[in-house]
């Protein structure tokens, strides 16, 4: 479970991020969702101290990760996996040695153990015969799959993703999501996922904060979201054509 | 522009306190070594033959006078690429090839997140990413110069017997004649100092890029001109702190 408490952000005084609280349950996809410049990639940046937030504090099962120790957030740290928005990977490296990295430099794992950790991932998401083959060489999908398996190779806690399906065809969507669902339930994760796509927020929703110019203005669930009475939200997931045939219908 | 340099001496610390063993760094070390040698010895030996040539030429050219013995001739442009060609001009090749290239690596991996990717598995991206960038362009750097050295003196040699400008003998006579040791020291301390400017303001400048693919763009161009400038400026100041007596 992570704890979010007050947390604020500005940049260079123009404030991004208003006193935003929430709570991130385990073993499910929580979803931050809300309108393109709004600071969702920023409050999941803050959330994993990418970005040191001016206010407020960030609990991951209770430990603090900016008042603990050095020691403390060194093993929050390992126990992170995240996949970026474009996958991240390292162009320099194959699909192999990308999901091995973090067992290169976090553990000490022997070579066979780590070969088959990074075999087992990689079947997990789907691309057993992909183990030499470059970045450059992959496409969008496959990408975000190798990210999916480069971030929970360490058998992570907790797991961030950041738009994990922008820039993918909807099928291919919907079997991200469904990965990331998968995962999260198979591993006990606490998921933590970016997005403004309604497909995703209909299908993987159990939990969601609506985030508007920098304030969480909503939380509920997926069944929840069409009668919030939230104007601001209702005009963010009506703008979509099939919602709004189905807000007709009721 | 001052708050620019004081990001650039924080960068610099940060290089520093690193967490990686040290077996991590020397295998990135020896990969940026390959890298910067392989990539710009060509180059290098191409730029600095043609410039030994062309100082024999015009060196030539310009004494005019009968007194003058012929020697003189390959004294000065021993004196010309040994201090100053082949340290001073090749850095500032070394910026155009490899200094850009850093800058729009690293640049690549920032806009690409990469950066972050390490930076959530608790990795100093900075030591890590760019400390062997530096460690290898000091290592590579002065092997660079010397090979420039060389085949600056072989251009002019070439140039220099071929066009009857002067004769084999002469030409070794004067590259022998009264020649003074530091002169090679020189050299090589200004060329330790190079690489490092040269492939920490890159890295710098790669390193902060924000925004897209045409930042990256920007910040490679400003990798170079920053780089020249900051080589001229300590060209200066190490000729007056080293030869001044
Ligand atoms: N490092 C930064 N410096 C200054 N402004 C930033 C920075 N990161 C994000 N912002 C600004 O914060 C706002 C929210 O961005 P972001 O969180 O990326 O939005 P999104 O909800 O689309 O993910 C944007 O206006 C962006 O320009
Ligand atoms: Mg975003």
């Amino acid at each position: 479970m992570i704890e979010v408490r007050n947390l604020s952000k500005s940049f260079n005084g123009r404030p991004i991020l208003k006193n935003v609280s929430g709570v991130f349950e385990k073993g499910k996809p929580n979803l931050i969702i809300g309108a393109s410049g709004t600071g969702k990639s920023v409050l999941l940046k803050c959330i994993v101290g990418l970005v040191k937030p001016d206010e407020g504090s960030v609990l991951y099962d209770n430990r603090d990760f900016f008042e603990g120790d050095r020691d403390t957030k060194i093993a929050i740290r390992r126990e992170i996996g995240m996949l970026f928005q474009g996958g991240a990977l390292f162009d320099s490296k194959t699909v192999e040695e990308n999901v091995r990295f973090p067992l290169d430099t976090l553990t000490k794992m022997q070579r066979e153990e780590k070969q088959e950790r990074v075999n087992f991932c990689l079947k997990r998401v789907g691309l057993e015969n992909a183990n030499k083959k470059m970045p450059s060489e992959l496409s969008g999908g496959m990408k975000k799959r190798v990210g999916i398996a480069r971030a929970i190779v360490n058998n992570p806690n907790y797991l961030f993703c950041d738009e994990p399906n922008s820039g993918l065809d909807p099928q291919t969507s919907i079997l991200i999501d469904e990965l990331i669902q998968d995962i999260s339930e198979d591993f006990n994760m606490t998921t933590i996922v970016v997005t403004h796509d309604m497909n995703s927020v209909m299908g993987i929703g159990e939990k969601i904060l609506f985030i508007y110019k920098g304030q969480k203005l909503w939380e509920g669930t997926k069944n929840e979201i069409t009668h919030s009475n939230v104007q601001e939200m209702d005009d963010f997931i009506f703008a979509n054509k099939v919602m709004s045939s189905l807000r007709e219908k009721q | 522009m001052i708050s620019e340099i004081g990001r650039y001496f924080i960068f610099l610390g940060h290089l520093f306190t690193n967490r990686e063993p040290f077996k991590t760094y020397y295998k990135l070390i020896l990969e940026e070594s390959v890298a910067i040698g392989l990539g710009s010895v060509l180059l290098v030996a191409l730029v600095s033959t043609f410039m030994g040539a062309v100082t024999t030429v015009q060196t030539a050219y310009n004494m005019v006078s009968p007194l003058i013995p012929n020697y003189v001739i390959s004294q000065v442009v021993r004196e010309m690429t040994v201090l100053e060609l082949a340290p001073t001009i090749i850095a500032v090749i070394f910026a155009g090839k490899i200094g850009s290239s850093m800058a729009s690596g690293l640049g690549t991996m920032r806009i690409t997140e990469q950066i972050d990717a390490l930076e959530v598995m608790g990795i100093n991206s900075i030591s890590y990413l760019v400390l062997p960038k530096i460690a290898a362009s000091m290592l590579m750097y002065p092997l660079l110069v010397i090979i420039a050295g060389v085949c600056g003196l072989g251009g002019g040699y070439i140039v220099g017997t071929l066009t009857g400008i002067i004769t084999p003998n002469e030409y070794v006579y004067g590259i022998r004649y009264n020649f003074n040791e530091f002169t090679i020291t020189f050299a090589l301390i200004k060329s330790v100092v190079f690489a490092f400017l040269v492939s920490s303001i890159s890295s710098f400048k790669g390193y902060h890029t924000q925004g897209g693919a045409l930042e990256v763009g920007v910040s490679s161009t400003q990798a170079v001109t920053n780089s020249v400038i900051a080589v001229l400026l300590a060209d200066y100041f190490l000729a007056q702190l080293l030869l001044s007596k």
